[in-house]
């Protein structure tokens, strides 16, 4: 299985950092992973995004370019990369922040108030967490555990103590499946 | 018999290629005196520049490196950092430093890179020809100035030392001549603190030395040196600009 | 080997670099290469090296100089513009046969071009790139771990040749993550440079220069080179060939656009039509033995690269006749898709015809 993602949104929103622990928690599974960011002066306060590939096979291309998931955290994100995803592919939407429902009838669409359930558990910098849990609890990419000892090598020392709360907002944006 | 007068060990004995009455073989024996004096032959690396003096690594016993048009400071920051416990200097003319190498002459000077600039100054390209250069007087005559150098055309002479001095990393910045024994005396002092400057840790240290170019002046030797006097100092004053032990001067 | 790390490809060049020895690093800021600058300037005190942002590129290829004339591991590394910068260290480099490595993460040009990634400095880094009679080895990793490899094997040729040895990147194999493991044991030790100037202390002077003004002189000094670059010719030539499934169609791609060409080529497979996969791993020396030992089968070829058509010179030339060369390239920073080059694929596939596509 391959699994190929475009996460984006606002710079600040955690979409490099929710990437990057996707593409860690791969690793530690022993999958073939790539991330790549977009980069540049868009960097600067616009629109950022990241491409994270896992697999059980060799990343040939780490450039996504037919995704068969997109999480956007922002409108315009979800004008730009609505289109790219393949057909019966994954759009989870940041409901919290985009009001627009997606125009496509040919893709599975999964709106999380992203925002409201970081605040929930106590801070908004964790609503990349909340997509991430729901996009996990979706397609069984990398595990919750995984993720956990992710964290624990992406985040220093003094911040260990966030842990707890970045796992409960994973939970949160997995409750949003199938339900 | 005592000896007065011999060959410094660092200069090579060989043929100078300079032309008669230019003032490179006097610079080239204060560069080894001061080296001999303090002891430094053995750890001591030389940068050459492209000028007339590119070939000066065949005119010292010491280990040399020719450098790119005007990156003989860069040259040397790279030589001094690898091996900071030895002596670094280059060898640079007008054109090469004060036109090509303009940037890396004042970001050396800036970072405070504890290396030696030997700067010879003759206001004109010596080995293209007799070109104009960025030290030209204004009204001197060169072979791209030849109604003379027009300042609303080409603007003004740089006077490096005194935009040198400006520089917090520059421990010793001073200009001489080398026209007259006393001047060669006084030439001699200023490399020898040049090059303490150096070892002690100091900073940047240069050494402007205002000197001759007899064939592309279109000048006799003794024409030249008079020359300097009556025609450069005036532009170019003579002195100390900075110098550590007393503050900026 | 070391613990498996996820490391972005600028840092793990960095990293790469210290693990080779390199203890001296002048740079000058550029995007999309800026962490490695950063990282450098963030280790390199850490081991006891030397971190310098230089006032221009210019300036840090000629700090590389003097620091290579010094005996020292050193590297520098930009991105096209500032490449175009360092063209004169570099050839004074060769002239003066010093050893260096330069990093080359490639963005689109002409002029300031964009600061996505591009393949358009090929032939500005195989054909010399200064003025002169010269070549440099160039590295074209298509992984992180490869980059890193080459990178620390870099160091080694760099000495061994006395030669500048260039390593090709873009900007996604900078700015991309993918898991390194480093090599546990430390790097060989360097070899001895009696050649450099250290000072003269008890032996004659030594002078490091690329001035001859001699022809015959010059002429000989060369030939000499071209000697050198023989011998890297034979011995330093790196490439893969990819061919799962025993193909008559072959592409040729290095970097980026490799990886992108196997996604192409698993496309291209479940659509009926094999095709295999040429890697050059060194650009020069450019892999000519791969194509006469696909000579007998290979019934085209099609370079796909991130220009307008550079590398498929080369490709022409090491396919001698023998089969027909196609390209297909996109320029500015665009990576074509693999869905476009299939496209092209099947248009290759109908014009040789007479190959039977796969029941």
């Amino acid at each position: 299985m391959t699994y190929q993602v475009i996460m984006a949104g606002f710079g600040g929103q955690g979409v490099m950092l929710m990437g990057t622990l996707l593409a860690y928690a791969g690793m530690l599974e022993g999958k073939f992973v790539s991330w790549i960011p977009s980069y540049g002066p868009e960097m600067r306060g616009g629109t950022a995004n990241c491409m994270v590939v896992v697999s059980d096979v060799e990343v040939a291309s780490p450039v996504v370019t037919e995704p068969n998931c997109v999480i956007v955290m922002n409108r315009p994100s979800l004008d730009k990369f609505e289109r790219v995803l393949l057909p019966d592919g994954l759009l989870i939407i940041n409901s919290s922040l985009i009001s627009k429902e997606a125009e496509r009838s040919d893709i599975r669409v999964l709106r999380v108030p992203c925002n409201d359930e970081a605040m929930a558990v106590g801070s908004a910098k964790v609503a990349n967490m909340v997509a991430l849990g729901a996009y996990l609890a979706a397609t069984g990419a990398v595990s919750f555990e995984s993720v956990e000892k992710s964290l624990k090598k992406a985040l220093p020392e003094r911040r260990h103590d966030l842990i707890p709360m970045n796992m409960e907002a994973l939970r949160r944006g997995a409750s949003y499946v199938n339900r | 018999m005592r000896k007065i007068f011999e060959r410094p060990k660092s200069l090579a004995e060989a043929a100078q290629h300079y032309c008669p009455g230019c003032t490179h073989g006097i610079v080239h024996r204060l560069v080894a005196e001061a080296v001999d004096e303090l002891g430094l032959a053995g750890r001591t690396i030389g940068v050459s520049p492209v000028g007339c003096s590119v070939f000066a690594y065949n005119y010292f016993n010491l280990d040399f490196v020719q450098a790119a048009h005007g990156r003989a400071p860069a040259v040397a920051t790279g030589l001094k950092r690898v091996l900071p416990d030895r002596v670094v200097f280059t060898y640079q003319g007008d054109g090469d430093l004060a036109s090509i190498g303009a940037a890396e002459i004042v970001h050396a000077a800036a970072r405070g890179e504890k290396i030696t600039v030997v700067f010879v100054n003759n206001a004109i390209y010596g080995m293209t020809g007799g070109q104009m250069a960025p030290t030209t007087l204004v009204g001197q005559k060169t072979t791209t100035s030849p109604y003379g150098r027009q300042q609303e055309v080409a603007g003004y002479p740089i006077r490096v030392a005194e935009m040198l001095s400006t520089m917090e990393g520059a421990a010793y910045i001073a200009r001489v001549a080398v026209i007259s024994p006393q001047s060669v005396a006084r030439a001699r002092k200023a490399m020898l603190k040049a090059f303490t400057a150096q070892l002690e840790g100091k900073g940047f240290s240069l050494v402007e030395v205002l000197s001759t170019c007899p064939t592309n002046w279109g000048m006799t030797p003794v024409e030249a040196l008079k020359w300097v006097e009556t025609a450069m100092m005036p532009v170019f004053p003579l002195g100390v600009f900075r110098d550590w032990e007393v503050g900026e001067a | 080997m070391g613990e498996k790390m996820l490391m972005k490809g600028n840092e793990a060049i960095g990293e790469a670099a210290i693990k080779a020895g390199c203890r001296f690093f002048f740079g000058y800021p550029i995007t999309p290469q800026n962490e490695l600058p950063e990282y450098m300037s963030r280790r390199l005190p850490e081991v006891g090296g030397v971190f310098l942002q230089a006032e221009s590129e210019v300036a840090a290829i000629n700090m590389v100089y003097g620091a290579s004339c010094a005996g020292g591991r050193v590297m520098t590394s930009s991105s096209s513009p500032g490449i175009s910068l360092k063209q004169e260290g570099i050839s004074y480099l060769a002239g003066s046969e010093l050893p260096a490595v330069i990093v080359n993460i490639v963005r689109g040009g002409p002029g300031l071009g964009g600061i996505q990634p591009a393949q358009s400095d090929y032939f500005q880094a195989t054909r010399g790139g200064g003025h002169g009679d010269y070549r440099t080895l160039v590295y074209a990793p298509s992984t992180i771990q490869e980059m890193v490899d080459l990178v620390m094997m870099a160091f080694d040729k760099a000495d061994a040749y006395r030669n500048p040895v260039l390593v090709l990147g873009d900007g996604i194999l900078g700015q991309m993550m993918e898991p390194v493991e480093f090599p546990d044991e430390p790097p060989p030790e360097p070899l001895a440079k009696p050649w450099a100037t250290t000072g003269a202390e008890g032996r004659p002077p030594n002078i490091i220069s690329s001035i001859i003004l001699d022809p015959e002189l010059l002429d000989k000094h060369n030939w000499h080179l071209m000697e050198k670059y023989e011998q890297i010719r034979k011995k330093e030539t790196r490439w893969e060939i990819y061919d799962p499934y025993e193909a008559e169609i072959f592409l040729v791609a290095y970097g980026t656009m490799a990886r992108v060409a196997r996604a192409a080529i698993e496309a291209a497979h479940s659509r009926g039509i094999d095709c295999g996969l040429v890697r050059p791993i060194t650009l020069w020396p450019f892999p000519e033995r791969a194509f006469d030992e696909l000579a007998d089968r290979a019934r085209a070829y099609l370079s796909v690269e991130m220009s307008t058509g550079q590398m498929v010179d080369d490709v022409k030339i090491a396919a001698a006749g023998r089969a027909p060369v196609y390209f297909y390239g996109r320029a500015g920073g665009v990576v074509p898709s693999p869905a476009e080059i299939v496209k092209k694929i099947e248009l290759i596939f109908e014009e040789i015809k007479g190959g039977s596509k796969r029941a």
